[in-house]
């Protein structure tokens, strides 16, 4: 009888649901996951090296691309631990334009990784009913910063602009008349606010399909339950966080436990799972979509009625109005400084994290006293998590292991940074 | 025992698959949310940061003044900047280069620019053919400039309170 080995397989980089360049290198017995060992590295752009050699604000970019499916959480955790270490007050409008765009980028993300993760399990059509919803969403992002995706768009000191007070507006032509027209604008005759307060009456129903099409379904139910489960404790020790987390049971959100911005002063629940498999952790996602769409509500209520400053006033740190300029002389000095040298960052180090769609994304910056970071460090929270898919995954089925890479919900831009 | 039969009565009327494949049917003959994209398009904000322009003021003369705030404020190095004092006494650029492939479309140029001169468009549909063509040289930046003046102009009216 001929000696049994262990088949060792290659899963990607180039593997459709390999989630961009992951490539895992699997050890099968027969179709059992005997070893998982995932190789990253693939999309390494050394983004905590560049940032050393630019000033504070050139890097604010960079941060867009780092979790590119969720990219003003990780401008704001950039600009977070700048704010912390000068010891900078934000306006407040400021600070509720944050938390509501940071909540337009959870749903955002969360609704990518729900198309994506039903499509790597076999339905279709979430990932056409998401990319819908996620279109009105990047409609946002382009309202109020000029791009679709990289933002750019929270400076240290605020934001980089106040909300626009017009949306634009679908044009009329061969295929769609007037009222086509018409109801492709129903939602864009206000301003942006109400665009946003639209959605968000809308979105509870949306999310509704999406369950209707999932929750209850017995593939979907297959695919998912006791897949990949991990007991509270073990999440802990592997440093979960964010859903991942909170689908083991541990009621664990920075959000809540180190209150940021004004969430403290926002009302809304923390969904947690029980059982710990990738069922829960949908579950868990689905939830947080729609207690992130209550924050976008009480946001925009709050936004209507306190119009303000955006920025500090502050002109060692944040430009002056372009405005003030062209007019005076000690604007225009500033402007020039701050365009060319940046700002220097007192001399020190802070630690500074908040509940990215992922988890914490943390950063760590070190200054010396000059314009630009002496070290920064990135901690992405998909990270930990890609590390503990050796864990999850053994023991099940090479089928598995795509559910197991779909709930982890792992995006390789943070991970190889 | 109740439960039991309730899910055996579920699993055998395929009730949940029957109810998704209604919302379906309901999304199928509902009204379409595409367009029809070249001829068509999804509304743009006139925030919008596509490809660059150099502008002119009204009387012709070229903006841009070579002061190279955006060549120092450009994240990935994509400007180059050469400068010479004209006839006149007046400062002005010799040499205008973007480099398309190396820029982030961070916008952050034309937030430095004191005198409004380099701009980004809405322009997004655009390739080039040959190795070299995206450096965008001077000439070619006023060309669109030029090209999208009154577009760029009333985008800019409508957001001037807010930066």
């Amino acid at each position: 009888m001929p000696e049994l080995r262990n088949y060792t397989m290659n899963f990607g980089p180039q593997h459709p649901a390999a989630h961009g360049v992951l490539r895992l290198v699997l050890e099968m017995e027969g179709e059992v996951v005997q070893r998982a060992d995932p190789h990253i590295g693939l999309l390494h752009r050394a983004t905590e090296k560049l940032a050393e050699s630019k000033p504070y604000n050139h890097s604010i970019g960079y941060m867009d691309r780092l979790d590119y499916v969720s990219m003003m959480c990780n401008e704001h955790v950039y600009v977070l631990a700048i704010e912390k270490l000068v010891g900078l007050e934000v306006p407040v409008r400021a600070q509720y334009i944050r938390v509501m765009f940071d909540e337009i980028t959870r749903i955002l993300n969360h609704l990518l990784w729900l198309g994506a993760h039903a499509l790597d399990i076999g339905a279709m059509t979430v990932f056409l009913y998401a990319f819908r919803e996620r279109e009105d969403l990047m409609d946002c992002y382009e309202a109020v910063s000029g791009a679709r995706m990289h933002a750019t768009y929270y400076r240290p000191g605020g934001v980089h602009r106040d909300l626009p007070a017009q949306m634009p507006k679908y044009a009329e032509s061969r295929w769609h008349d007037k009222k086509d027209v018409a109801r492709l604008n129903r939602a864009r005759t206000g301003s942006l606010l109400d665009f946003i307060e639209d959605f968000t009456q809308r979105f509870p129903g949306c999310v509704d399909e999406y369950e209707t099409l999932l929750t209850e379904n017995r593939i979907w139910k297959q695919r998912t339950v006791d897949i990949g489960i991990v007991s509270p404790e073990r999440a802990l020790q592997l440093g979960f966080t964010g859903p991942m987390l909170r689908g083991s049971g541990v009621e664990w959100d920075l959000r809540r436990k180190q209150p940021y911005e004004v969430y403290e002063h926002l009302d809304f629940q923390v969904p947690v799972g029980v059982n710990g498999d990738c069922y829960d952790r949908y579950l868990v996602r689905i939830e947080e979509m729609r207690q992130s769409n209550e924050i976008i509500r009480q946001c925009v209520d709050w936004l209507r009625a306190h119009p303000g400053p955006v920025m500090v006033d502050n002109h060692k740190i944040s430009p002056p109005a372009r405005t003030q300029m062209k007019m005076g002389m000690e604007e225009l000095i500033h402007h020039f400084k701050l365009f060319t040298e940046g700002y220097c960052l007192p001399q020190g180090e802070v630690y500074c994290a908040i509940e990215h769609p992922k988890g914490e994304m943390g950063i760590y910056l070190v200054s010396d006293g000059a314009n630009k970071p002496y070290r920064l460090k990135i901690r992405a929270p998909g990270f930990a998590h890609l590390a503990a898919l050796d864990e999850m995954s053994r023991g099940h089925m090479l089928a598995d292991v795509v559910a197991i890479i779909g709930t982890q919900d792992i995006v390789f831009g943070e991970i190889d940074r | 025992m109740m439960k039991k039969i309730r899910n055996l009565i579920r699993s055998f009327t395929l009730s949940e698959l029957l109810r998704g494949m209604r919302l379906t049917g309901r999304r199928f003959t509902s009204k379409k949310l595409t367009v029809r994209y070249p001829e068509e398009k999804t509304p743009q904000s006139p925030r919008f940061r596509g490809l660059h322009a150099l502008r002119r003021y009204p009387s012709g003369e070229e903006r841009c003044i070579g002061c190279k705030l955006c060549e120092a404020v450009c994240p990935a190095l994509a400007i180059t900047i050469d400068t010479e004092e004209r006839e006149d006494g007046s400062r002005r650029t010799t040499r205008y280069d973007i480099d398309l492939f190396k820029c982030v479309y961070c916008g952050f140029c034309e937030e430095a620019c004191p005198v409004d001169a380099i701009v980004e468009t809405r322009v997004f549909e655009y390739s080039f053919f040959e190795r070299g063509q995206q450096v965008m040289n001077k000439e070619m930046l006023l060309e669109v400039g030029a090209k999208h003046e009154a577009q760029i102009a009333s985008d800019r009216e409508v957001s001037v309170l807010d930066r």
